[in-house]
């Protein structure tokens, strides 16, 4: 009895400890994304808006916290990012890197986080190679991943019976990634691709490689590129008849803002996989209302994961007391996520975010209630399957933990 | 079935027909970039922006007015070329006696500003700009399946380029503003205005950019960063064309559209960079480009 009287009185004085240890702290923290290029709008301002509302909801200041946000634009370049990502780290002091989209100058960025030893918590890129092959202790991946996304939409189309697949990819690492996932995805299900063809990144005529897709006899054409691409490639396949003509159109990764920007008439029956949409629930649709108030459009996956990922950082640093990384990271991978935008969730030791994700199809015009009103819900993919199995990352801290 | 340079004849025709879409974008716009060098010795580097505003002002004709398709064609290139008509008046013609290179940071600077402003207003995803009813749909040519809207392209391009070159080379104002190229203060003594007649050319060359865009707000979605991506590609096709040549503009427009087409076919990775290596090669052996003529 006095044993247990002692370990309750210490935890409370641990708890109630805790406050008056995060009193001191200061954090900053960097968004960088791209403010100008392709995917300014998927991520860009938006995602600084959503880090802003994650410090006031959080209620940082009345908790002790002072947290500056700083934000640049990476111009979608590996060198530009890697660049700006040391100048931060080793001049102004920040404590973490926030969204980051483009594969290539995310995996820049996770390099530098590695080597300086701070965080980096992506929501904007892709490459599942983040927590695959080039994992880092430092990195946590919040929002999607390739193999998600061909997880997703890409057992989706061969279920439907897609089993011959083109791919018209973006050449870099993104559109390699998601190429590389979803053939694995589409060969796993007994199926067969037949080719593909790498275009330069960003691109705006796609219509040479339309052509080949539609030669190749493929049943679907597989989108491995996003953004700006993604857009005028479906818009183009729409005016070439490829649709019209038996193929279907698989948009690997498409966000919400590229429907919003393609409008319903082109972009209708499109299968997209996504982990966040504005009007899943109430609590999403009360965020998203707030958001958009501040940015103008609704919030897409990019920028609702920087949301989920700053909260629960701030978190961290409450519990902690501190800004110092690897504590900050421990209590992040050992504590359950916990949004109102993703839901209930964990941070696997690959430095994955878990949650569920969604599949949803393009509704026609006349589906369409309302402005924004784009999705339908077609299935719910469970956390558990959501994700690429721990075991096949190849992440060497997996193998660690596990020789250990 | 025989194929050639391993892909099936069928497929190249298509491949080779989608160059010269292209191409008669590169020509228009560099038919523009020409006039202009030919008659201002401006380098215009806003040509682009003012290509993103026709295909913009193309869109808002229709959405805040209700004006369409067909009406913008006549109507955009004369209220983008206004727009230039300002610009020339305002800014440029204060740098005419100063080296090229002002007018190149001048103009490069107002292409910032101005795409700046369109994104900071629209965001960078695009709007979609439906082609009008008679442009849609198109026709199954055997080898590939020909949308209406792309073959307008190409016909309203040969229309509009030979136009211009004709108007330039065969007309007596054509003679006049070549005249007034090599000897101003000459022309001027004859009794022609030439300020005015070239502060009209900046107009029209700004014109035929604006008149590309609404050729192109149906194709790509109308978006501000439309111009950034074209330009440096159609400056690369007037160095080659030689700078100040129409024809060369022209031939080269619609010829590296086509070999662009062919190398997306061949090697994919590089068609980004193809038109560039073509211009080193071009500078290297004719430094005054291939139609241009040496000082």
């Amino acid at each position: 009895m006095m044993k247990k009287l002692a370990l309750a009185t210490s935890a409370f004085a641990m708890l109630a400890a805790t406050p008056g240890l995060a009193q001191d702290v200061s954090v900053k923290l960097g968004v960088l994304n791209d403010r100008s290029g392709v995917y300014a709008d998927l991520s860009g301002e938006g995602s600084v808006i959503a880090a802003q509302m994650a410090v006031e909801d959080f209620g940082a200041e009345e908790k002790g916290i002072t947290v500056e946000i700083v934000s640049a634009d990476h111009q979608n370049k590996p060198d530009v990012a890697s660049n700006i990502a040391r100048q931060w780290y080793s001049e102004e002091d920040v404590d973490a890197i926030f969204d980051v989209p483009t594969s290539s100058a995310a995996l820049a960025v996770h390099e530098i986080t590695r080597e300086m030893d701070k965080i980096f918590m992506n929501s904007g890129a892709a490459t599942s190679d983040l927590t695959g092959s080039a994992c880092s202790p430092n990195t946590v991946h919040w929002t999607y991943d390739t193999w998600a996304l061909a997880n997703g939409t890409g057992g989706a189309m061969v279920e439907q019976g897609g089993d011959s697949w083109f791919f018209i990819t973006a050449d870099y690492a993104f559109g390699h990634a998601l190429e590389r996932d979803t053939t694995a995805f589409v060969e796993k299900s007994g199926g067969t691709v037949v080719g593909s063809v790498r275009h330069p990144f960003p691109g705006s005529d796609f219509s040479s490689f339309l052509l080949q897709a539609q030669a190749s006899g493929a049943k679907v054409v597989g989108l491995a590129n996003a953004g700006g691409d993604t857009i005028n490639a479906v818009k183009q396949a729409s005016e070439f008849g490829i649709t019209q003509a038996g193929q279907s159109l698989a948009g690997l990764l498409v966000f919400l803002t590229d429907v919003h920007s393609l409008g319903l008439q082109t972009a209708q029956g499109l299968v997209l996989t996504e982990s966040f949409y504005w009007d899943l629930n109430d609590q999403t649709r009360e965020w998203s209302a707030r958001f958009e108030e501040q940015a103008g459009d609704k919030p897409t996956m990019v920028q609702a994961g920087v949301y989920g990922s700053v909260l629960h950082y701030l978190k961290a640093v409450e519990a902690t007391g501190t800004d110092e990384t690897a504590a900050v990271m421990e209590w992040m991978k050992a504590n359950p996520t916990d949004d109102p935008l993703f839901g209930q969730g964990e941070i696997r030791e690959d430095g994955r975010k878990i949650h569920d994700m969604y599949l949803f199809r393009v509704k026609a015009p006349d589906q369409s209630e309302g402005p924004w009103d784009y999705y339908e819900l077609l299935e719910t993919i469970p956390a558990d399957q959501a994700f690429r199995p721990l075991a096949d990352g190849g992440c060497s801290l997996v193998e660690e933990a596990a020789a250990q | 079935m025989f194929e050639l340079l391993g892909i099936p004849p069928q497929a190249l025709f298509g491949q080779l027909l989608l160059g010269l879409i292209n191409g008669s974008f590169y020509a228009m716009l560099s038919l523009g970039l020409a006039v202009i060098f030919g008659l201002l010795n401006i380098i215009n580097f806003t040509h682009g922006a003012q290509y993103m505003m026709g295909a913009f002002v193309t869109w808002m004709l229709l959405t805040y007015f209700g004006i369409n398709y067909w009406a913008a064609l006549i109507l955009v290139p004369l209220i983008v070329g206004a727009s230039g008509i300002v610009i020339e008046r305002l800014m440029i013609s204060r740098l005419y006696h100063l080296d090229h290179l002002y007018g190149l940071l001048l103009t490069f600077g107002l292409a910032l500003i101005i795409q700046g402003l369109f994104r900071n207003q629209y965001g960078v995803s695009g709007i979609p700009y439906a082609a009008p009813e008679l442009l849609q749909g198109g026709h199954n040519l055997g080898f590939m399946y020909l949308p209406n809207s792309r073959l307008w392209v190409i016909v309203a391009s040969l229309v509009v380029c030979l136009g211009t070159w004709f108007m330039i080379e065969k007309t007596k104002l054509g003679a006049y503003l070549r005249a007034a190229t090599e000897n101003p203060t000459l022309v001027g003594a004859f009794g022609i205005n030439v300020p005015r007649m070239i502060t009209l050319t900046y107009g029209f060359g700004v014109g035929l950019a604006a008149l590309a865009g609404v050729l192109a707000a149906p194709i790509y979605s109308v978006n501000p960063n439309m111009g950034e991506q074209l330009i440096i590609v159609v400056f690369a096709v007037v160095v080659i064309g030689g700078m100040g040549s129409i024809l060369g503009a022209i031939i080269t427009g619609f010829g590296l559209g086509l070999v662009e087409g062919l190398t997306r076919v061949f090697y994919p990775e590089g068609s980004a960079v193809v038109i560039f290596v073509i211009m080193a090669i071009v500078l290297l052996v004719k430094p005054a480009g291939l139609f241009g003529r040496t000082a």
